[in-house]
């Protein structure tokens, strides 16, 4: 007797299952909790009788037409990562385009990797702190480096100017990301087959024509994969603006995360508001990802769907043959 | 034909001068942060309120006794920290991998709809659920405990995710079929076969995984109210409090002694982290 017809189908469910409990428990029900009290009067730190607000979304209404931190911290978020990603995508694709041409043959590339990307793997907390600490005023190295290169004549009060603190939060996360960037790039213009720059290259294209001609469209999917992330990451910018300057001067670095633990733990303890700006912030996220991700998807899903197709023609072949 | 050669060589001489020079300033960029902490964790705050100074000064003992006497416990934020980020890597590459493997070896009716269902989850930010995480959570009596920062890395989407893409790559049915013809069971061929080839997938995630809860700061600091519990995260977020203003000394030696672990993991393992940041990148 063949054992072809033993089915182990429930052990995809069952392997399947911690994943899914845990999902349920600690993602799931906790995001549908939240946005439940997001339209609720649900605030302070005892636990009392909580009701559903007679309009469900005076919570939301509140936040976007009466509180203008809500829409500033808004504003931030996006002012801050896009200040910092701009320079970070660049500086990656210089990096990766030096790196990868074979003709520099750059030398002490894995040290520069390792360097350049030292920065992220450090807690952001210690890194928020002590960029506060070198900025400090009026005495602080930052300050003591701008006076010996007679850059100014006074100390600068870096953190009480909107402009620089803005300008500080983003070189932090542009300095802490570039690196990953750079390495993910990299990785993805080794994924090109050498074949094509081999062609390029007998076709007479210099390194200039080479980059921008079949390096970059190859890497379309990979720059919209750092795009994603990045997106999402910034979205949820925390630790650096909250231990930086908690959101000051003037709120100039609140970023909404940051609004949103104020909201709820700082004081306020006001747990509506805190679960209908998560809920805003969620949509957010959804609405940028499915554009983006509506970007990235003709190439992928027309692999997918190749393999799916190839894989039922095998069946039916395998089909035919039993 | 000789000019010109020569006139390449020299403009891609002079574009190298520019890179290495532009390279170099991003590496001194790089590290420039953290040496100057780690001169300043020597230093006095007179010192260090003079100006900045390159070379390593005497007052390290000063600082360190200042930083501990106002209970300052580095020790207990690693300890905490340790348990919490090794606890969410086990879970998270142990039980990511079975539902990889689920998701990759059998074929089951809802395969498809759960990966795609997976890829959704992946968009969802943390902060989309804390506020109700953290009600949960304190009605099941659970905050000041261990176990919330652990457990849900059972359900780490981008882990599965990186997993299934592995093993689609690496993981040949005919190893499985083999060990069921020998007699093993699912789950036995999924420890004993199948982890040990996920290996250089395991690590670079566990890796990635470690670190990420190493640095979270968001969730302990709203579940984590008692000092004992603290996380090393929360306890530099406090560095910079009222106690510390004027001791600046300790500020930088604190932030000294919660980088150099990192440091020395991060050299001893630059080359898999590396090498693991392209390999994430890559699979998407």
């Amino acid at each position: 007797m063949r054992r072809k017809g033993i089915s182990y189908s429930k052990y995809g469910y069952l392997f399947s299952l911690p994943f899914i409990i845990a999902f349920l428990v600690f993602s799931l029900y906790p995001t549908l909790y939240t946005a439940f009290i997001g339209f609720t009067d649900m605030k302070g730190i005892i636990p009392k009788p909580v009701h559903v607000l007679d309009n469900p979304f005076q919570n939301f209404k509140d936040l976007l037409f009466d509180n203008p931190t809500f829409i500033k911290s808004l504003k931030n978020t996006a002012i801050i990562w896009v200040i910092s990603f701009i320079p970070q995508i660049a500086v990656a694709l210089l990096l990766t385009a030096w790196f990868t041409n074979q003709r520099l043959s750059i030398r002490g590339q894995g040290m520069f990797k390792v360097l350049l990307y030292m920065p992220n793997i450090i807690t952001a907390g210690t890194i928020a702190v002590l960029f506060s600490v070198l900025f400090a005023y009026p005495m602080g190295p930052i300050n003591s480096l701008f006076t010996a290169l007679g850059l100014s004549d006074s100390p600068i009060n870096f953190l009480q100017d909107k402009t620089t603190s803005r300008g500080i939060v983003s070189f932090i996360q542009f300095w802490m990301w570039y690196g990953n960037t750079m390495i993910v790039l990299i990785a993805g213009v080794l994924g090109i087959s050498p074949a094509l720059f081999e062609a390029a290259a007998i076709d007479g294209a210099n390194a200039r024509q080479i980059f921008f001609r079949i390096t970059l469209p190859s890497l379309r999917t990979i720059m919209l994969f750092t795009l994603v992330t990045s997106m999402i990451g910034g979205l949820q910018m925390f630790d650096i603006p909250q231990l930086f300057l908690q959101g000051g001067p003037d709120n100039a670095t609140l970023t909404t995360s940051s609004f949103i633990y104020n909201q709820a733990f700082k004081g306020g303890y006001m747990f509506n508001k805190a679960a209908a700006a998560s809920m805003m912030m969620f949509v957010i996220a959804l609405v940028l990802s499915l554009v983006l991700f509506y970007l990235m998807r003709d190439r992928q899903e027309a692999r997918m769907k190749k393999a799916l197709k190839q894989k039922l023609k095998l069946a039916k072949k395998a089909a035919r043959e039993a | 034909m000789e000019t010109i050669q020569n006139k390449r060589s020299f403009s891609l001489g002079l574009n190298k001068t520019i890179i290495y020079v532009v390279c170099i300033f991003l590496a001194l960029l790089s590290i420039f942060p953290f040496y100057i902490m780690f001169v300043n964790a020597t230093r006095s705050t007179a010192e260090i309120q003079n100006g900045l100074a390159l070379f390593p000064s005497t007052h390290i003992k000063t600082n360190w006794d200042v930083l501990v006497g106002k209970s300052f416990d580095p020790l207990r934020g690693f300890f905490n920290s340790f348990l919490i980020s090794a606890g969410t890597t086990l879970c998270a590459i142990y039980f990511s991998s079975l539902t990889a493997y689920a998701l990759v070896v059998y074929t089951w009716k809802m395969r498809q709809p759960f990966f795609i269902f997976i890829m959704c989850v992946m968009m969802i930010p943390a902060q989309a659920s804390a506020i109700g995480f953290y009600k949960f959570m304190y009605q099941l009596h659970w905050t000041n405990n261990l176990l919330p920062l652990i457990l849900p890395a059972i359900a780490a989407p981008t882990v599965v995710f990186f997993m299934r893409q592995y093993l689609l790559g690496s993981l040949s049915m005919e190893i499985v079929e083999a060990g069921r013809i020998d007699g093993a069971g699912e789950f036995f061929s999924f420890n004993r076969i199948t982890l040990p080839l996920m290996m250089p997938a395991l690590a670079t995630q566990a890796i990635f995984i470690f670190v990420g809860s190493w640095n979270n700061l968001f969730t302990p600091l709203i579940l984590l109210t008692q000092k004992e519990n603290y996380t090393l995260p929360i306890m530099v977020s406090l560095l910079k409090g009222d106690i510390y203003r004027t001791e600046f000394g300790s500020i930088y030696l604190g932030l000294s002694l919660t980088v150099l672990p990192l440091f020395v993991f991060y050299f001893l393992l630059s080359r898999y982290i590396i090498a693991g940041v392209a390999l994430g990148g890559v699979k998407e």
